[in-house]
């Protein structure tokens, strides 16, 4: 059966504000060399969807330069390929742009005729944010197999009080069957199932969810769409027992960028057979170590110089570590240098951020220092 | 519609590199790993389109299953064009026979329909084991301003090495007046580096009149820049400033990865102009566990490090198991170096699982002989293997 792939680009782009101001939540960088919508792509491509349509809102620059023609993940393609959506203003109606942060609900009423026309039986939706290495292929098999109209893919996992406001939980009975779901629950922790936002679903029913919630005014897909049609559809929940990062804030970002210095972590999501996560190429050279260098428990990217000491610390492309230079649980982001003598703890540096010479920055894990892109210390 | 090109590169990849000993058994020498994430061919091909030239035609005959896959459709260089880009040219059928390149002269010969159809005013040929940085498009400069019927690139070489190159001895504006292969007391330390401009039709002649001669070895250091010389025609000398280097042997092909690490590297593949591009493998980054030592080396994603690296170039995938020391060496993708074992002064190709405790080759400061092991080896744990073994004298499998 044949599936085609809607992403949200935009969704969560007010949870980590931060790395979010010049960039879609689609295209903040992760993990020395990715972006979180490589996550999602991958495991749209790995599963066989060789069509993928991004819902884009705003600040999508950094995204259409990342995607491009789309064949680093195979998806230059002339029968799909991965296609960007931008909002579907007109010169005629100005004020249909409905809110800046826009639901999935509302993305998706601009993506109608892109959805329309693709000929694909089966849709998944999924976030952007999906930190996860998932078979979309058994989701799509469990839909079928249970005969469901809706099916989300959810994940028992621990919460704090924070990270329940920031989830949607959902409760389903014995046979999956979904009969409850809470929107952003406050004062609720312990471990629940949480939505991962990735939902399958017949094509011909998500035109008739997106055109019923046009005519009444609906504008979330959780509150409005599942919970009102959980007795009318057959809404199922997909459990998903791998790795997930539910990154919803700064020191989310920051935590969950430091699990994968467990070697566990690294290969629940990068290491399972023929199912690699896919990037962006950027013929960066390997990373050249100088004889100085002291280097412990820390990923890099290719294309770094190290002359000076890098410790629990994930270090993107193309970053300078000068001689005498301390970077300790850090994340250092793409072409940023590090002077000589300068000294970094708990910060993260976005992209292209030079630190002069004996510069001294430290933040703490609860609340890392960050430096916005291109700035100069 | 033919569109013309002015310039066709014509990529000579087809030698079987027999002094690279296995790791040339089923790779055609171009295709040998370099530099952490490279081949060879990938300077000379990402020389071209850095230099504007985007039609290449890559000889190819011997074993090239890896190559043919490697180029694919070009386009990790770019060279996937609507016209023009990157076409594999292996030896094929014609009506009145078949026949093998004979030598590098008669490879294009062959093959100077392809060259016929994209028109070209001038043709660049290079081959596909030197490693380097260069700018065809002001040697093409150079050629023109001559007006040179065929343009050699040079280098300066020290004297001493002179006797082992072809050398150009040349007038003070460059003219070539005398070619001398490997010259026991050369005149001039300038060296020919393989690479060469002719305007089409002078190629056309000169090919034409090579395979003529049935005395011929069909080479063009050997005899079709000799027989131009001889017949007078405008050659001149380009000289080249940078670094090259010739990968043709274990001993040259373990120097040019040297050459990549240190502070300043003699090749830096980092500067932001003239990149090299390369297919990529699709691997996470690589991890430095915590007791992990890295000095002077290149490592590349999808490497885990649990022991120490010093002065090595470790291409994608290898691991170092904890304790064990890999020094001095060039490990190929996807090698296993197990706990507590030794590596020095050693190529180590690809997948190659070295077991606990080994110790492969010995020190450099000993003045070992480099050790070559061939793709795809175990080696049981605690095995010695002394410093200068080829792996073709041992079985896939080190007991």
């Amino acid at each position: 059966m044949s599936v085609t792939g809607i992403i949200f680009s935009n969704v969560h782009d007010s949870n980590i504000p931060e790395l979010t101001r010049l960039r879609t939540t689609a295209s903040v960088p992760y993990g020395c060399r990715y972006r979180f919508i490589d996550f999602t792509l991958s495991n749209m491509v790995n599963s066989g969807v060789t069509s993928v349509g991004i819902i884009t809102q705003e600040n999508y620059q950094s995204l259409t330069d990342h995607i491009g023609t789309g064949k680093d993940w195979d998806l230059a393609s002339r029968a799909g390929g991965v296609k960007l959506i931008p909002p579907n203003f007109t010169a005629f109606a100005q004020n249909s742009r409905q809110s800046t942060a826009p639901t999935r609900l509302e993305s998706l009423k601009s993506a109608t005729v892109y959805i329309s026309r693709r000929k694909e039986e089966l849709v998944v939706l999924s976030d952007c944010d999906v930190i996860c290495n998932v078979d979309l292929g058994d989701m799509i098999e469990f839909h079928k197999k249970t005969g469901a109209d809706i099916t989300l893919a959810t994940k028992k996992t621990v919460l704090s009080a924070e990270q329940a406001a920031k989830n949607i939980i959902i409760r389903s009975d014995k046979d999956a069957r979904v009969n409850d779901l809470l929107v952003y629950p406050k004062d609720l922790t312990g471990e629940h199932d949480i939505s991962l936002n990735i939902m399958v679903m017949g094509r011909q029913r998500l035109l008739d969810i997106i055109t019923d919630a046009s005519a009444h005014g609906y504008t979330s897909f959780n509150s409005d769409v599942i919970l009102r049609n959980l007795h009318s559809l057959k809404i199922m929940s997909y459990s998903y027992e791998g790795y997930f990062a539910c990154v919803g804030s700064l020191s989310e970002y920051f935590a969950c960028s430091m699990q994968l210095l467990d070697p566990d972590v690294r290969k629940a999501l990068f290491g399972i057979k023929n199912r690699p996560v896919y990037t962006k190429i950027r013929n960066s050279p390997p990373t050249r170590y100088t004889a100085g260098s002291f280097v412990s428990n820390s990923l890099l990217a290719d294309g770094c110089v190290i002359s000076g000491t890098v410790e629990n610390s994930i270090i993107f492309r193309g970053v300078t570590v000068r001689s005498g230079a301390v970077v300790r649980n850090s994340i250092v982001m793409q072409d940023s240098v590090i002077g000589a003598g300068a000294s970094l703890n708990c910060a993260v540096l976005d992209k292209n951020v030079v630190i002069k010479d004996n510069v001294v920055l430290s933040g703490h894990e609860s609340l890392p220092f960050y430096v916005p892109k291109n700035s100069i210390v | 519609m033919l569109q013309k090109k002015e310039c066709v590169a014509m990529l000579l990849a087809g030698g079987q590199g027999s002094r690279l000993y296995n790791l040339t058994e089923k790779t055609a020498k171009p295709a040998v790993p370099f530099g952490g994430k490279y081949r060879i061919i990938d300077f000379t091909l990402s020389n071209c389109v850095n230099s504007g030239i985007d039609t290449v035609g890559v000889l190819t005959q011997y074993q090239p299953y890896v190559l043919n896959e490697y180029i694919g459709n070009g386009q990790p260089w770019d060279l996937d064009k609507t016209y023009g880009g990157v076409k594999l040219l292996p030896p094929y059928q014609r009506s009145n026979g078949a026949y093998w390149y004979r030598g590098t002269a008669n490879a294009i010969y062959q093959n100077l329909g392809f060259v016929e159809r994209y028109d070209p005013d001038y043709v660049l040929i290079l081959s596909g084991d030197h490693i380097y940085k260069m700018d065809y498009s002001d040697m093409l400069r150079y050629h023109r301003e001559k007006g040179a019927d065929c343009t050699i690139a040079v280098i300066d070489v020290p004297l001493a090495e002179a006797s082992r190159f072809g050398i150009m001895n040349t007038e003070p504006d460059g003219k070539i007046y005398e070619f001398e292969e490997k010259p026991p007391v050369p005149k001039s330390t300038k060296a020919s580096m393989g690479i060469y401009i002719f305007g089409t039709g002078v190629l056309k002649k000169y090919l034409a009149e090579d395979d003529a001669n049935p005395s011929s070895a069909n080479d063009f250091g050997k005899n079709v820049i000799p027989a131009m010389l001889a017949s007078g025609a405008k050659m001149y000398a380009y000289p080249f400033t940078g670094y090259w280097k010739d990968v043709g042997t274990v001993q040259s092909l373990w120097e040019a990865n040297m050459d990549l690490i240190g502070e300043h590297p003699a090749l830096d593949l980092r500067t932001p102009e003239r990149r090299i591009f390369s297919r990529n493998a699709t691997r996470p980054p690589h991890f430095i566990g915590r007791d992990g030592k890295v000095e002077n080396s290149l490592i590349t994603e999808g490497c885990e490090i649990y022991g120490t690296v010093i002065n090595s170039v470790l291409f994608g995938g290898v691991k170092v198991g904890a304790g064990a020391v890999v020094s001095d060496s060039v490990i190929f993708e996807e090698t296993e170096i197990s706990e507590g074992a030794t590596v020095d002064h050693s190529i180590l190709d690809c997948r190659i699982k070295v077991g606990k405790n080994c110790v492969i080759g010995a020190p450099v400061s000993e003045g070992s002989a480099i050790t070559l092991l061939g793709a795809d080896m175990t080696v049981d744990d605690g095995v010695k293997v002394p410093a200068g073994t080829m792996s073709s004298d041992l079985s896939k499998e080190v007991k």
